[in-house]
């Protein structure tokens, strides 16, 4: 896994089935999916937090304000798309339609 | 890249958590499943923040998990408070939060670089610190434009495309000697540039625009998130900022269609000094937005109130059975479903009701249109099926219209109105219908039985 050929195969691929998945979305779904990818962004959280764990002086200062900011970027992102998206569960089918026919 | 070393439970757990990450994704485009794709991306990220705290030797762990928990509770309270109203200015400043963290991650990163650091892994981490620190400006300069701090209008001057483009030459210039020798003054620099290029990309905007704007720069963060994955060697990065950076141009592409507003028009109108035209929907107003059922779908079955509204076109695809389906498994779902009967719908009077007793439509779910205007105010969304003049706004509106004066459905009323039509042909009085360009419509055209079987299996689905 060193390779960095193999590493951008990697991200290529990911970034191709990433677009596949999201291409045919219902418009309706772009903004808590939109707000769903902006929490994802968050796992920046693991790079700060382990660069905050080698650094010392400024640099972990710098780094551990990183930390804090991308946690709250990953746990307000998450929280506010579960806000967002209970609004579609709320709207469930209270009968299946071919169980009512 | 450091990500060679680890040992192979470690690496196992983040297969498995890039994984889980794709399948969340894939997972958060329906809307039944998404609020669970939501839950899964949390629980990777908790998986992941527990292996990293504890597989590496990591120092000061009492302040990180110090700085980890204030942020968590910070964005926690946050993600509560915030107003519903309010989710386009939350995500900016989550985009710029994450940016932020992305641009201070790499300058740290940079800073422990030596000559002996491979010079790609250098660039790769510039690439982050540029990425993380345009996001941050971008979405800063959004927050401010849509909360009115900074001036809503776009700021366009000549010297606005030349200074950009001495930013961005400043940043490859600079990129060079940082990739053989990396010194944090470089990357601090990169930082500010990165800062100026993403400021200067918002600020000219129409403010329509903004809403194009705010995916490209998730997408933006994405890219640094990703590339500083590979810095440090860590899948779950890599595949996370990938998936965010698909995500975000995705949609960007997405909405730039939906408002026909070509991202390459939106960006480069306003840097050309001339602001794009702001308002109204641009270029192309006059142009009808077409849609797949799957959408129409969703937008039917999250409704409260729909008002069916029929039409001689119903007759001609001897459809109304179709129709009377769809409208059971609206109601099956808790939608309150009313078919708008209008006296010349048709060709005969009478013709839609006389229809719409053969499907066995409810009776009770037949109603005059006085009866239907007066609850449009209830009502989320009217369908059209196959009419056309009387839905026409213009019998209100324009004296000089053939139907000037005629009762018709204020469906013009109800901010969401799906029109399903053979074509794009005016109706039988040959006249234009406003109603199909307005920015609420949407067209679901083709065969009306054809339209109306998809969209009672894309309902059914849902």
């Amino acid at each position: 896994m060193s390779d960095p050929a193999v590493w951008l195969a990697v991200a290529v691929l990911a970034t191709a089935v990433g677009a596949e998945m999201v291409s045919g979305t219902a418009s309706t779904l772009h903004g808590p999916l939109l707000l769903a990818a902006s929490a994802l962004q968050g796992v920046v959280l693991l790079a700060a937090v382990t660069l905050a764990g080698t650094a010392d002086g400024l640099a972990l200062v710098v780094a551990l304000v990183a930390v804090a900011l991308s946690a709250a970027n990953l746990v307000g992102g998450l929280v506010l798309t579960d806000r967002l998206l209970r609004v579609f569960a709320r709207r469930r089918a209270p009968v299946l339609p071919h169980e009512d026919a | 890249m450091s990500g060679a070393g680890l040992p192979t439970w470690v690496q196992a757990v983040a297969l498995v958590c890039a994984l889980a990450l794709v399948v969340a994704l894939k997972v958060l485009t329906h809307p039944r499943t998404a609020r669970t794709g939501n839950l899964v991306v949390a629980g990777v990220a908790a998986v992941a923040l527990v292996v990293t705290l504890l597989h590496g030797d990591l120092d000061h762990r009492p302040v990180v998990v110090g700085a980890l928990l204030v942020g968590g509770l910070g964005g926690l309270a946050a993600g509560r408070t915030v107003p519903m109203a309010l989710v386009p200015q939350a995500v900016a400043a989550l985009v710029a939060a994450g940016g932020a963290a992305v641009a201070l991650t790499a300058v740290v990163l940079l800073e422990q670089a030596t000559p002996l650091t491979p010079p790609v892994d250098v660039l790769v981490t510039v690439l982050a610190a540029v990425a993380g620190s345009l996001a941050l400006a971008g979405s800063l300069v959004l927050v401010g434009r849509l909360r009115g701090v900074l001036p809503t209008r776009p700021v366009s001057s000549p010297v606005l495309p030349v200074v950009l483009a001495l930013a961005v030459l400043a940043v490859v210039v600079l990129a060079v000697p940082t990739r053989d020798d990396p010194a944090t003054w470089q990357a601090l620099v990169l930082v500010l540039l990165g800062l100026v290029v993403g400021a200067l990309l918002v600020l000219p905007l129409a403010s329509v625009d903004l809403s194009v704007a705010l995916p490209l720069l998730n997408a933006v963060a994405g890219v640094g998130v990703a590339a500083l994955g590979y810095a440090l060697g860590s899948l779950v990065l890599l595949v996370a900022g990938a998936l965010v950076a698909a995500t975000g141009a995705v949609i960007t592409a997405l909405v730039a269609t939906a408002m026909a507003r070509p991202l390459g028009t939106v960006l480069l109108t306003g840097l050309r000094g001339r602001p794009t035209p702001g308002g109204r929907g641009g270029p192309r107003a006059r142009s009808e937005r077409a849609a797949r059922a799957e959408d129409v779908a969703i937008v039917l079955g999250y409704a409260e109130r729909v008002v069916v509204v029929p039409g001689y076109g119903l007759a001609m695809a001897r459809a109304h059975h179709t129709l009377r389906e769809l409208g059971d498994a609206l109601t099956a779902r808790g939608v309150d479903v009313v078919y708008a009967v209008h006296p010349v719908a048709g060709r005969v009077p009478g013709h839609m009701g006389t229809l719409l007793d053969e499907a066995e439509v409810p009776r009770e779910q037949v109603v005059g249109v006085d009866r239907v205007n007066a609850g449009l105010v209830r009502t989320d969304v009217v369908l059209v099926v196959g009419a056309n003049d009387v839905v026409n706004p213009a019998a209100r509106t324009t004296p000089s219209a053939p139907v000037y004066g005629m009762t018709v459905v204020n469906a013009d009323e109800v901010a969401t109105v799906v029109v399903l039509k053979r074509s794009t042909r005016p109706g039988y009085a040959g006249i234009d219908n406003e109603l199909l360009h307005r920015g609420g419509t949407t067209l679901l055209l083709g065969d009306l039985r054809a339209s109306l079987a998809r969209l009672l299996v894309a309902v059914n689905r849902l």
